[in-house]
């Protein structure tokens, strides 16, 4: 069995190449490909953690993260799209209607 | 039988509810027979509790029924709670009974009326207010009464608000009874903290052992005869009552004659313990009685308003009642206010019948010879008219002598000599008004000539039926002078009213003071008889040699103008100075001063909002690291 620990250093990998790529991209659907990396990044700590000690709970909140995920992307990418269809862009330098 | 008084108030507000959720549905028919038969219903329950009453022993008053617990804060406790005793018998049978009478007439008199359904929804709603008034077993549900009656007092000052004048009268009452009622409130407040309850019966047991002191009694009985002065229009309060006629005939007599004016009179009657302990506050409520009794009679002796002059009239006649009161005779005032009810009613509503048939108009000036023309109108006024100005073996001559020969026999000479002074100027006022109107040479205008008709039978029948109590109602309480058991009306009362010090007189002076009670009526009539009808020039020729006075009189001694220049206008005045510089500077620029505090902030912190995404991720990734940080090490 791989021990728990690499699947934590994998984790924490995945979890900071996501934040680089959500912070070099410049175009939302990359950024939104990086946050669904950042998320399962997380899912894979968890499940690890869960077959580890034997602890279920953390399963459970995989599935949850799963779903909100889903909903995430289906309702961030309709965003995308309206957001392209009425700008015709979606790189986030010019995005900046909702300056205060 | 006496079981049922507690039902009598809540005939009239079942109507006036239908009337105001159903009334547009409802047609003239229904409206007029469900709004009289409401009352009818409420004076048939007020009579079977009042002949239940009379086989009840004395001891046994009041009986108190209690609906339901209504104010429970700590040790003070307010129900809805009714009582009735012989004071409430009278009232509930005067406003049930002059109250139906004055429902049918106004069948007749508001007949072309738009507003026919709202009329008799506020008068019975009135006559509700005007019920729970008078059955209230403590003094906070005697407030919501009194200030029910104050409310639909001016809902239907106001009936025709359309016209300014009415919509002017309305408020000016409104407001003048305010300035009572704030006397009423600090009297009733006094009382709580003394007494810890508000119930009658607390009252007078409190009195009774003696644990008021005298000074606080006499405060308590000053400040609710404050409240008094406002509803029963005394000086200095009654500038509201001459305005009051711009409402409907019938609500003048109703409210505005009848019963309404008559709650000071009544609260001063239930309360008499109060007022005798004080003694200064008794003497208090004779003396603004009599001056108020003399100071409106000469208002009426110059007014041309047929209205008016019974209005003055109503007031000095209230001036009585408070003389009664005052000196001890809580019985006569009481007897007054029921002998009042009937002429004062029969009076207004003859007037209201001759305004009718002049098409609306209400100048003594412009009538003159209508005795010919309303043959069912004029008998009636007549009547009123003797029995409001003391002839004997009408009602007025009965209470009026009762309350001045008490004054009389108490010693208050002075007193005594106001009220005779009122009687002459009574008599000769109301013949004024009878010669004015209904005899002498027509001057009625063209226009009105033309329409010029005799009253329907709704309008005339109520007033024959005024006029023959006008006649017996007296006879309820004749003088002591012929045998002790004369005076039926003031043994039914003995219950609620404690016998104070009575004066004694002998015979022989009382049958001379009704001599001279009589003889000053006759003056007053006979003066009037010269004055407008034998010699019509005397009036004229005073008015010339007497210029000032006339002006005085006929202006009202300035006491609108005065209270204007006094009280109103500086009030105006300093509010609207408050209005410039405190409301629109100190309240308005404070509230205007945070809301920009508010936006300059927000303003300057909004630098923050980039509004790129990046920023925000940025943000919050440093968030996430601070508070990592923190739960790490």
């Amino acid at each position: 069995m791989i021990p728990p620990g690499y699947f934590f250093i994998l984790s924490v990998a995945l979890f900071v190449l996501g934040i680089i790529a959500f912070f070099l991209k410049r175009d939302l659907i990359t950024q939104f490909m990086a946050i669904e990396i950042m998320l399962n990044a997380a899912n894979l700590a968890f499940l690890a953690l869960a077959r580890s000690s034997n602890f279920v709970d953390a399963q459970v909140i995989v599935f949850f993260i799963i779903t909100v995920a889903a909903a995430e992307a289906a309702i961030g990418l309709a965003i995308v799209l309206l957001i392209f269809r009425k700008k015709k862009t979606i790189k986030t330098e010019t995005l900046n209607s909702m300056k205060g | 039988m006496t079981d049922v008084f507690w039902l009598i108030p809540f005939a009239p507000v079942l109507s006036s509810l239908v009337l105001v959720v159903f009334g547009s549905k409802l047609s003239k028919k229904w409206v007029s027979l469900q709004a009289c038969g409401a009352v009818l219903l409420s004076f048939v329950f007020a009579l079977v509790a009042f002949l239940g009453s009379l086989r009840i022993s004395p001891e046994e008053f009041p009986i108190v029924k209690t609906l339901f617990p209504w104010i429970g804060a700590g040790s003070f406790q307010a129900g809805f709670s009714f009582q009735f005793d012989p004071l409430s018998a009278v009232m509930v049978l005067v406003v049930t009974g002059v109250g139906f009478l004055i429902h049918l007439y106004s069948v007749g008199y508001m007949a072309h009326d738009k507003g026919y359904t709202r009329y008799f929804a506020y008068l019975n709603l009135f006559t509700f207010a005007m019920l729970i008034l008078v059955l209230a077993s403590n003094m906070v549900l005697m407030f919501v009464g009194w200030e029910g009656v104050g409310l639909c007092s001016y809902l239907l000052i106001g009936f025709w608000f359309e016209k300014p004048s009415a919509a002017a009268a309305g408020k000016k009452a409104f407001i003048v009874n305010r300035i009572g009622d704030m006397g009423f409130i600090l009297g009733l407040l006094f009382i709580l903290v003394a007494v810890g309850s508000s119930e009658f019966s607390a009252i007078n047991k409190a009195i009774g052992q003696g644990i008021f002191p005298q000074a606080l009694a006499t405060l308590i009985a000053i400040l609710l005869f404050v409240g008094a002065t406002g509803k029963s229009a005394q000086i200095p309060l009654y500038v509201w009552l001459p305005d009051a006629m711009e409402g409907p005939t019938p609500v003048s007599a109703l409210i505005h004659a009848a019963t309404m004016v008559t709650a000071g009179v009544y609260m001063v009657a239930r309360l008499n313990l109060l007022f005798t302990f004080s003694g200064t506050a008794a003497d208090i409520v004779a003396l603004v009685g009599a001056l108020t009794a003399v100071f409106a009679a000469t208002m009426a002796l110059t007014q041309n308003d047929i209205k008016r002059v019974l209005a003055y009239s109503t007031i000095s006649q209230l001036g009585y009642m408070f003389i009664g009161c005052g000196v001890g005779a809580y019985a006569a005032g009481i007897f007054h206010l029921y002998t009042h009810a009937f002429f004062k009613s029969l009076l207004f509503l003859s007037a209201g019948s001759v305004i009718h048939a002049l098409s609306g108009q209400q100048d003594m000036r412009k009538m003159g010879g209508l005795r010919k023309h309303l043959p069912r109108t004029f008998p009636p006024f007549l009547i009123g008219a003797i029995a409001i100005s003391g002839i004997p073996f009408l009602s007025g001559f009965f209470s009026k002598d009762a309350i001045l020969t008490e004054a009389f026999a108490q010693g208050k000479y002075f007193i005594w000599a106001l009220g005779l002074t009122g009687a002459v100027m009574t008599a000769f006022y109301m013949f004024r008004l009878i010669f004015l109107t209904f005899y002498g040479q027509e001057r009625i205008e063209h226009e009105a000539k033309h329409h010029l008709h005799e009253s329907p039978k709704s309008m005339t029948v109520p007033l024959a039926i005024l006029a023959v109590f006008s006649v017996i109602a007296g006879y309820a309480g004749l003088p002591a002078v012929l045998g002790e058991k004369a005076d039926l009306f003031k043994r039914f009362l003995d219950p609620v009213i404690k016998p104070g010090a009575e004066g004694h007189i002998g015979a022989g002076t009382e049958w001379l003071l009704m001599l001279v009670s009589v003889a000053v009526a006759a003056v007053g009539i006979f003066a009037a008889y010269v004055f407008y009808l034998q010699k019509p020039g005397i009036p004229h020729t005073l008015v010339a040699r007497f210029p000032w006075l006339y002006k005085l009189l006929y202006n009202k001694y300035f006491v609108d103008e005065i209270y204007g220049a006094v009280i109103v206008n500086p009030l105006v005045k300093g509010s609207d100075w408050v209005y410039g510089h405190f409301d629109l500077k100190v309240i308005d620029g404070a509230l205007n001063g945070s809301a920009s505090a508010t936006g300059f902030f927000g303003k300057v912190l909004s630098f923050v909002q980039t509004g790129f995404v990046k920023d925000y991720a940025l943000a919050f990734l440093l968030g996430a690291v601070i508070f990592l940080g923190v739960l790490l090490f």
